[in-house]
């Protein structure tokens, strides 16, 4: 009796679970949205999600004809978390595009995870690590934006030629994102004739940076500092309070708005700090004010400006979507006519350039150069030094050239 | 219980005819890795009486192993034959595990939890930031499951059963190991030290014997994650997957063996589903209720429900 009513328990359970996914007949395009909603970068990663929503609600969620459906997945920062969301999109949700990741790792885990799914194309989200369309690229990965180190173009010439600094260390998180930002700076720097003697590279999430601060030699000119949200704060407080005094040279996360929102004498250090960054959020330039303002109406609850992640989601939603249109929302024979318009599709982005790929389907990108500075009523904010338009992965260098100098690390690239 | 558990590996057997991809990869062969890494802990908890943080270090270090000895794109490493990184991968965790037991001997409650988790965490830390060995925060990608005689065991039904059979080996292992001798002598252990001495059995290689066999399980399924997952990094190795286990083995129980593969499928289903039930910005709050409601309603976890379900039963059909 007992066994019995064991067995129609258990079979009825299977039966429950497994009679699952009803085929869709009807005609709609299936978009999964990989981002961070849980953990220190939920704020930041629910922007990026405004981001390639503001991308579909701009066209009424349709594309080409068909309706667009919507599906958003959520990672933890960590490689495997976004490969099980792909998985999760792709196998259960049988999404056609995947837009996303948000951090660098995780879009190399991606790259890697897209070349055993053919019938399925990604989009990158904002992930900038360098190596995930530069090396070992896989087809059916692309990235409308730059990486870490195009988005550094302009601040090492601009650093040994106008502010005349001829040495600087280098302190930076010790993963490949920093990584990729260090490989920006110094190839501008070195060229132009910098030296960088010395680079410290710290732990993520790094408390205690005395042993940095006093390690910083005498004969530098400035600090790279490529250290991102708390960690920028604790060294600055410290490098401040034990009286150091030289000038800054921030990276695409180290100065930005919150930093400089927050409490601390630090602050009057950076007053001049220049910056790379793909996303100035005060920019002044047209076409910047209309999708700053498309998303104020679309999202009042968002921040007060587009983050760099929404700018970049919203990139990524609006290539899908140009891409679809041109192909009629034909994503037959794995999808193969919407790749090869993509690979040659050109729109102008919300900065102002025209967004294009390269062979690696890798964005050639606007980027600015930004400096601090200190406004009438005391408060500090980024200003907009210099745009420079197309700057592509290779920063002008001949690309097998560029190549053959090895992927970046701790000691790569180097100029003692 | 033996014709219950003889009847669910049948179950779990035919499964494949009925599920898709997706449910044998993402979610029963998730659910069959992660408990049996959970298992590696209930073994601990059930018959030492301790509580390890360490196990996902275990686990990781058979992974690490793995992607060592295996083709990768990290470009670290030498390519051995999978059956010597396999071997290799169970002989570093069970001598890993070992060295925990031999630090965390004398120590047992919140003592054992601070050493462990010391232990793991500079773990963590140290995969993190070297790289001639463990390629940092990075870690190993493109790593792949091997084929055996042509048979891709990397194809979603072949490595469901490689997990299944995995999965059931391990249960027969701390089934066996915990009624051996030298078992029983664990147990002796956990209930009176004092008196196991006192018979003249050194309690320091009972203790270090019981963490090096919770290496091994959690070897077996740290092979079998970074298959699974075709990569493994530092984040493998954190304090989010170590908690986790930890999670999966409270909820499932840990009276016996087969709660942790209950309380990993549990896990694994809210993990997986909750940001489709609810609002995304909110589903991390519904996965944390349903464990609390758990823990609160079944402090013995789902194997106790079940089992007080089952007593009820018997009560109404004899009435």
């Amino acid at each position: 009796m007992i066994s019995n009513f064991k067995k129609i328990l258990a079979a009825s359970v299977i039966a429950a679970t497994f009679i699952a996914n009803p085929v869709f007949a009807a005609e709609k395009v299936k978009i999964g949205v990989i981002s961070i909603l849980e953990g220190a970068f939920a704020a930041l990663g629910k922007d990026g999600i405004r981001g390639a929503e503001l991308a579909f609600i701009e066209t009424g969620n349709k594309a080409a004809g068909k309706d667009v459906e919507i599906i958003v997945m959520s990672s933890d920062a960590s490689p495997d978390s976004a490969v099980n969301a792909a998985r999760k999109l792709i196998e259960k949700d049988k999404v056609d595009i995947i837009i996303g990741p948000l951090s660098g790792s995780e879009g190399i885990a991606l790259r890697d995870l897209s070349k055993g799914y053919q019938g399925v194309t990604f989009i990158n989200g904002s992930s900038a690590a360098q190596d995930t369309t530069f090396r070992d690229g896989s087809d059916n990965f692309f990235r409308f934006g730059g990486d870490g180190a195009q988005w550094m173009a302009g601040v090492g010439t601009y650093s040994y030629e106008k502010l005349g600094y001829k040495k600087v260390a280098v302190v930076a998180e010790d993963y490949s994102f920093p990584y990729t930002q260090v490989l920006g700076f110094m190839s501008e720097y070195c060229k132009a004739g910098g030296r960088v003697p010395n680079k410290f590279w710290t732990p993520i999430g790094t408390k205690d940076y005395s042993s940095i601060v006093y390690a910083i030699p005498d004969d530098v000119d400035a600090i790279f500092v490529a250290l991102g949200g708390a960690d920028a704060v604790n060294f600055l407080t410290q490098y401040n309070q034990a009286g150091g005094n030289k000038p800054i040279i921030g990276g695409t996360i180290t100065i930005d708005q919150s930093i400089l929102d927050s409490k601390g004498p630090f602050k009057k250090l950076l007053v001049g700090t220049p910056a790379g960054t793909p996303t100035v959020s005060d920019f002044e330039g047209k076409e910047w004010k209309e999708f700053s303002a498309s998303y104020a109406k679309s999202f009042p609850d968002g921040l007060s400006a587009p983050s760099i992640f929404a700018h970049h989601y919203y990139m990524a939603g609006k290539a899908a979507l140009l891409g679809l249109e041109k192909v009629n929302g034909d994503l037959s024979n794995n999808q193969k006519a919407f790749r090869a318009v993509l690979e040659k599709l050109e729109f102008v982005t919300p900065t102002g350039g025209t967004m294009r790929l390269d062979e690696n389907r890798n964005g050639i990108i606007d980027s600015f150069v930004t400096e601090v500075f200190e406004r009438e009523d005391g408060t500090f904010g980024n200003r907009v030094l210099k745009v420079i338009r197309n700057v592509n992965q290779t920063m002008g260098h001949d690309a097998a050239k560029f190549k053959a100098l090895g992927p970046v690390s701790r000691d790569n690239p180097s100029c003692p | 219980m033996n014709r219950f558990i003889i009847l669910l590996l049948i179950i779990c057997s035919v499964l494949p005819v009925f599920a898709a991809d997706f449910w044998l990869t993402q979610i029963l062969s998730r659910s069959i890795i992660l408990g049996v890494m959970a298992l590696s802990l209930t073994f601990l908890t059930a018959y030492l009486g301790v509580v390890s943080f360490a196990q996902v270090t275990l686990a990781g270090i058979a992974g690490y192993t793995i992607a060592y000895f295996s083709a990768n794109t990290a470009g670290i490493g030498a390519e051995l034959p999978w059956v010597f990184a396999v071997l290799l991968a169970l002989f570093f965790s069970t001598i890993a595990g070992a060295l925990v037991g031999l630090i965390a001997r004398q120590s047992v409650g919140i003592y054992s939890i601070m050493i462990t988790l010391a232990i793991s965490m500079a773990f963590f830390y140290f995969t993190r930031q070297n790289y001639s060995v463990f390629n940092g925060w990075t870690g190993f990608s493109g790593i792949s499951a091997p084929s055996v005689m042509g048979l891709d065991l990397g194809a979603p039904v072949v490595f469901y059963y490689v997990c299944l059979f995995t999965g059931a080996l391990a249960t027969l292992f701390v089934v066996k190991f915990s009624s051996s001798p030298l078992g029983l002598s664990i147990q002796g252990v956990r209930d009176a030290a004092r008196r196991v001495r006192a018979i003249g059995i050194p309690t320091s290689p009972v203790i270090v014997s019981a963490y090096a066999f919770s290496g091994l399980i959690a070897g077996m399924a740290g092979i079998l994650n970074v298959w699974h997952q075709e990569r493994v990094s530092s984040f493998s190795v954190g304090l989010g997957p170590t908690i986790d286990v930890l999670i999966i083995s409270v909820i499932g129980g840990m009276r016996h063996p087969l709660g942790a593969f209950i309380g990993a499928i549990t896990y694994v289903m809210i993990d997986t589903f909750a940001i489709d039930l609810i609002s995304r910005d909110r589903f991390n709050t519904v996965i944390g209720l349903v464990l609390l409601l758990i823990v609160i309603a079944a402090p013995e976890g789902i194997l106790g429900i079940l089992k007080s379900v089952k007593e009820r039963i018997k009560k109404i059909v004899l009435n």
